[in-house]
């Protein structure tokens, strides 16, 4: 069957089987920075939004994507670069495998909670699992993230410093 | 030139980091070719069967298979999939496929074809008749079972580790000092318990996966998810029965190991449909797949008898491990040997220790390496029995092993006689109490809303890279403008070794970060290193990094002076120029690099190899505050203080990390990962919805502070910081709950209910039943 759907801000048009799942469907379009981590909807590798709002693309249609809009990690390349900064600034990306879902969950969550605590964090970011960090550098570098975005110094920063002191 | 740490023990970020946050495809199945064959494996219902018949013939009539291999079509010579220095400990007991199938899960056929879809309507399409046998499932009863799960002639064991395959047993040995049970018998108190630890898995984000295609030369190229290229290319050509000039391993980046990748568990599968079709071909193992056809952590039982005065001096240690490799023996041989070589040493005042163990094959899933190999099983069980010893007492648990840990400058007779030449044991102690506030919080609190808080403490080692053993190697290349490439056979799988390798170059050859760019891994390119396990990589590659700079500092001079005109002795080299000692003359390196690209026939490349004849333990104290609810037995962690002794942390905040990930995965293994079978062998625990690993809302607050020693023989002082850190929390945990609720849990998990029964059956309340 055919799709038609926005991807990544492109209108494409998709030919796909009835039960191609979403995340099978955005990674044979080129949206490789989508992982499967489990088949049961636990690990939140797959974290893509459906209409900006984030979904696991292991547990949804690609038919159900007909008519709207789908953004995988590659369709918010400079925020992922600015908070991806942030994370590796504590070595928290580690194996780097659940980055990508993690952080479309940070930022639909920047999006959707304001000035969130660290428990409101802990619970929204629950379904993404991670089993290189323990958890607690993803924090720090969450909590420096939206400090800074506060305080507005995200926009000065940026270029590529590799090997920038953390 | 004078080396001096600069870069070394600074923060700085991964050199892959950029590329992994924003999601680029550099993974193993973000680089298989997009046409190449889906390859499943079809798995045995059945903990013990021969195969009578097979009939493949339907499922090769799918539109879209391109073949289908049995145990017919597969080279009958046996191997081990484990990834280890060859010869290997491991015994070779494995085929591609073979007729017996030895657990639920084993392979029994393999299909490969152009979809998915094809290949997954072939596997059903199979049919297969099993003589089911009787199994061994129970691992206390397969030592002499009557039940072989190896009765095959063509088992061989390449070394002697005491195995014998008509016994059921994959290594068995003894080791000791002294008279154990002449000083027991003159002990006061002797703590005699048995602690049973459960076969984790690691749970690696990145399931095992690979894919195999053919190069222009007819060789076999196989990119794989490893933590052992060359490793697996000698496995691959056992496997296959091809010459290992016909492989290739290439390693891209990988979504986490934690030795499950020290295992070839996935790779042969691409690898021979490949080498039979021609065609490029990839396995990709399903999460379910992961769980029960792997790799996991040994299943061990033991047994541990304590001996020790009124005073709290601890006399005998007395261990006897019960090790379960499942159906094949990889790692078996080797883990069982940390259970007790990595946890009697820490008190190594003993007058008197003994070590003994069985490893037996089993109809389970076999087990393999997890982060720790072994040591965490022994020192679950022995630093839960020195805090039982001290319960018994009455004394306090730190205080106890004040009185007994090992110190800087010990001998350490139960970790081969090694001394102790950096230890800062006691100084994290000294601070882990601290940052507890242990005086004021053991053993424990009444809240008084039901629940009570205890606290536990656990100390740990591990080694830094195995002794005698390993090869690290580095190779360095000078290039034109003066860069260098720092080119690694260590697998960086996610813990940043091709960075930590990049800063002990910059600091050695006095340049800055960028001007090392790092490869790994490519057998056809890379010096051949043993691979990323064994906690070796900071240590061991980090030392051949260190000669190999030595070495290329020696050769930029040398061709520096050559272009000045001067003696080697005449000149120096200050990272950015080779200068005459008398001022007369300099070269920049930029021009040395590009100077030698013409007219020129003195290689600024060399490559250094680094084997070390000790392993230094790097060593750290973890302390638990466990919040119990006495009404449910609920025991939820508060907090964990760590305090780490791995040398110098080349990176700080990668230090950190590993910390705090490998505190992660040991409380995990403390409080919610199980695994359990049914009454046929199949396990229950089959995906992340069984298998609890923790959430981020499950850990509590963990705190990490560094009490570092210099280890002499290491890079920059470093030693390693991998493994030592995920041994602490079961023990710890375990303890902090027996303070809280007086239940001392010997099995793990620590769950609510193991500890609402003890608490039942300590209160004899017959209504709680």
């Amino acid at each position: 069957m055919e799709i038609n759907l926005t991807l990544n801000g492109r209108k494409i048009c998709g030919e796909i089987e009835a039960g191609t799942l979403l995340l099978d469907f955005v990674r044979s379009q080129g949206c490789y920075s989508v992982k499967r981590g489990c088949e049961t909807s636990n690990c939140g590798l797959c974290t893509v939004w459906l209409d900006g709002t984030p979904v696991l693309s292991c547990s949804v249609l690609a038919a159900r994507a007909d008519g709207r809009e789908v953004t995988t990690l590659e369709g918010v390349e400079k925020e992922a670069e600015a908070f991806g900064r942030f994370l590796a600034q504590e070595g928290a990306e580690q194996c780097g495998f659940c980055s990508p879902g993690f952080i479309m969950n940070v930022l639909a969550m920047e999006r959707e909670l304001e000035n969130p605590g660290e428990e409101e964090i802990l619970e929204y970011l629950s379904g993404n699992l991670c089993r290189c960090t323990g958890y607690a550098g993803q924090l720090r570098a969450i909590v420096k993230y939206l400090n800074r975005k506060k305080e507005g110094e995200v926009q000065g920063r940026g270029g590529e410093e590799s090997g920038a002191k953390g | 030139m004078e080396r001096k740490a600069k870069i070394v023990g600074s923060p700085v970020m991964k050199k892959d980091a950029m590329a992994l946050v924003t999601g680029k495809p550099v993974y193993t199945d973000d680089l298989a070719p997009r046409d190449c064959l889906v390859v499943k494996v079809l798995r045995s219902p059945h903990a013990h069967a021969l195969i009578e018949e097979i009939d493949t013939e339907r499922a090769k009539a799918v539109p879209g298979i391109v073949t289908v291999l049995t145990w017919k079509d597969v080279p009958g010579k046996r191997f081990t999939m484990a990834g280890q220095t060859y010869p290997e400990p491991s015994p070779y007991d494995r085929l591609i496929l073979d007729r017996r199938v030895r657990f639920v899960g084993d392979a029994a056929a393999i299909v490969a074809g152009e979809t998915e879809d094809a290949v997954d309507r072939a596997l059903k399409l199979i049919r297969v008749k099993y003589q089911v046998l009787d199994a061994v499932l129970d691992f206390r009863t397969a030592k002499d079972n009557p039940i072989l799960v190896h009765p095959e002639e063509s088992w061989r064991s390449l070394c002697p580790v005491g195995a014998d395959n008509r016994r059921n047993l994959c290594a068995s040995g003894e080791d000791g000092e002294g008279d154990v049970e002449e000083v027991l018998s003159r002990c006061e108190y002797v703590v005699d318990e048995t602690y049973h630890t459960k076969a984790n898995q690691q749970a690696m984000m990145e399931t095992f996966r690979a894919f195999a295609a053919l190069d222009p030369y007819g060789r076999l190229v196989v990119t794989a998810s490893t933590q052992v290229p060359f490793h697996v290319r000698r496995i691959l050509a056992n496997a296959l029965d091809i010459p290992k000039s016909k492989v290739r391993v290439i390693k891209p980046r990988i979504g986490g190991g934690f030795g499950a990748k020290q295992t070839v568990v996935a790779e042969v599968y691409p690898a021979i449909v490949t080498w039979l079709t021609g065609r490029p071909s990839k396995i990709v193992y399903s999460r379910y797949e992961s769980q029960i056809a792997s790799s996991p952590r040994h299943e061990m039982e033991v047994h541990v008898r304590l001996g020790a005065d009124q005073e709290g001096n601890i006399r005998a240690i007395d261990l006897y491990t019960l090790s379960n490799t499942g159906a094949y023996g990889e790692h078996g041989p080797t883990t069982v040997g940390l259970s007790g070589h990595k946890s009697i040493p820490l008190y190594g005042k003993a007058e008197a220790f003994r070590f003994r163990y069985d490893v037996v094959y089993t109809n389970r899933m076999s087990a393999g390496a997890y982060r720790g190999y072994g040591a965490t099983q022994g020192l679950f069980a022995v630093e839960s029995a020195v805090n039982e010893l001290a319960d018994r007492l009455g004394m306090d648990p730190v205080l106890l092993r004040e009185k007994n840990m090992v110190r800087e400058g010990d001998r350490m007779p139960a970790y081969y006689g090694e001394t102790a030449g950096s230890c800062a044991l006691d100084r994290c102690m000294a601070r882990a109490k601290e940052l507890m506030d242990w005086e004021h919080k053991f053993p424990s609190r009444d809240m008084g809303n039901g629940k009570v808080r205890g606290v536990g403490v656990a100390m740990s080692m591990q080694g830094s890279a195995i002794a005698g053993v390993d090869v690290g190697s580095a190779t360095i290349k000078l290039n034109d403008d003066g860069f260098y490439s720092l080119m690694l056979g260590a697998a960086d799988m996610g813990t940043g070794c091709d960075t930590t390798m990049s800063q002990i170059a910059a600091d050695c050859l006095c340049c800055d970060l960028d001007s090392i760019i790092v490869h790994g891994v490519d057998t056809d390119v890379s010096p051949y290193d043993s691979g990323s396990y064994a906690s070796s990589t900071a240590y061991l590659t980090g030392g051949a990094v260190v000669k190999a700079c030595d070495s290329m500092i020696r050769r930029i001079l040398e061709k520096g002076a050559e272009y000045l005109g001067r003696e080697m002795d005449q000149v120096d080299f200050d990272g950015k120029r080779v200068f005459c000692l008398d001022g007369s003359g300099e070269i920049s390196l930029k021009d040395i690099g590009n100077r030698v690209m013409s007219g020129n026939g003195f290689a600024l490349e060399v490559t250094e190899s680094n084997t070390q004849p000790t392993s230094p333990p790097p060593f750290m104290v973890g302390m638990a505050e466990v919040e119990v609810d006495r009404e449910t037995g609920e025991a939820k962690l508060i907090d964990y203080v760590a305090v780490v002794d791995c040398g110098t942390p080349i990176n700080p905040n990668l230090t950190r990390i590993q910390t705090e990930g490998g505190l992660v995965q040991g409380i995990g293994m403390a409080m919610y990962e199980d695994i359990t079978y049914s009454p046929k062998g199949q396990m229950y625990e089959n995906s992340l919805m069984q298998y609890k690993i923790p959430t981020r809302q499950d850990v509590g607050r963990l705190r990490v502070e560094f009490e570092s020693s210099y280890e002499q023989t290491g890079p920059f002082g470093a030693k390693s910081i991998g493994e030592v850190v995920i041994n602490t929390p079961a023990p710890a945990i375990a303890s902090a709950v027996a303070h809280a609720a007086g239940v001392q849990i010997r099995e793990l998990p620590v769950t609510a209910e193991k500890i609402y029964d003890g608490i039942c059956r300590q209160s004899h309340l017959e209504t709680c039943r």
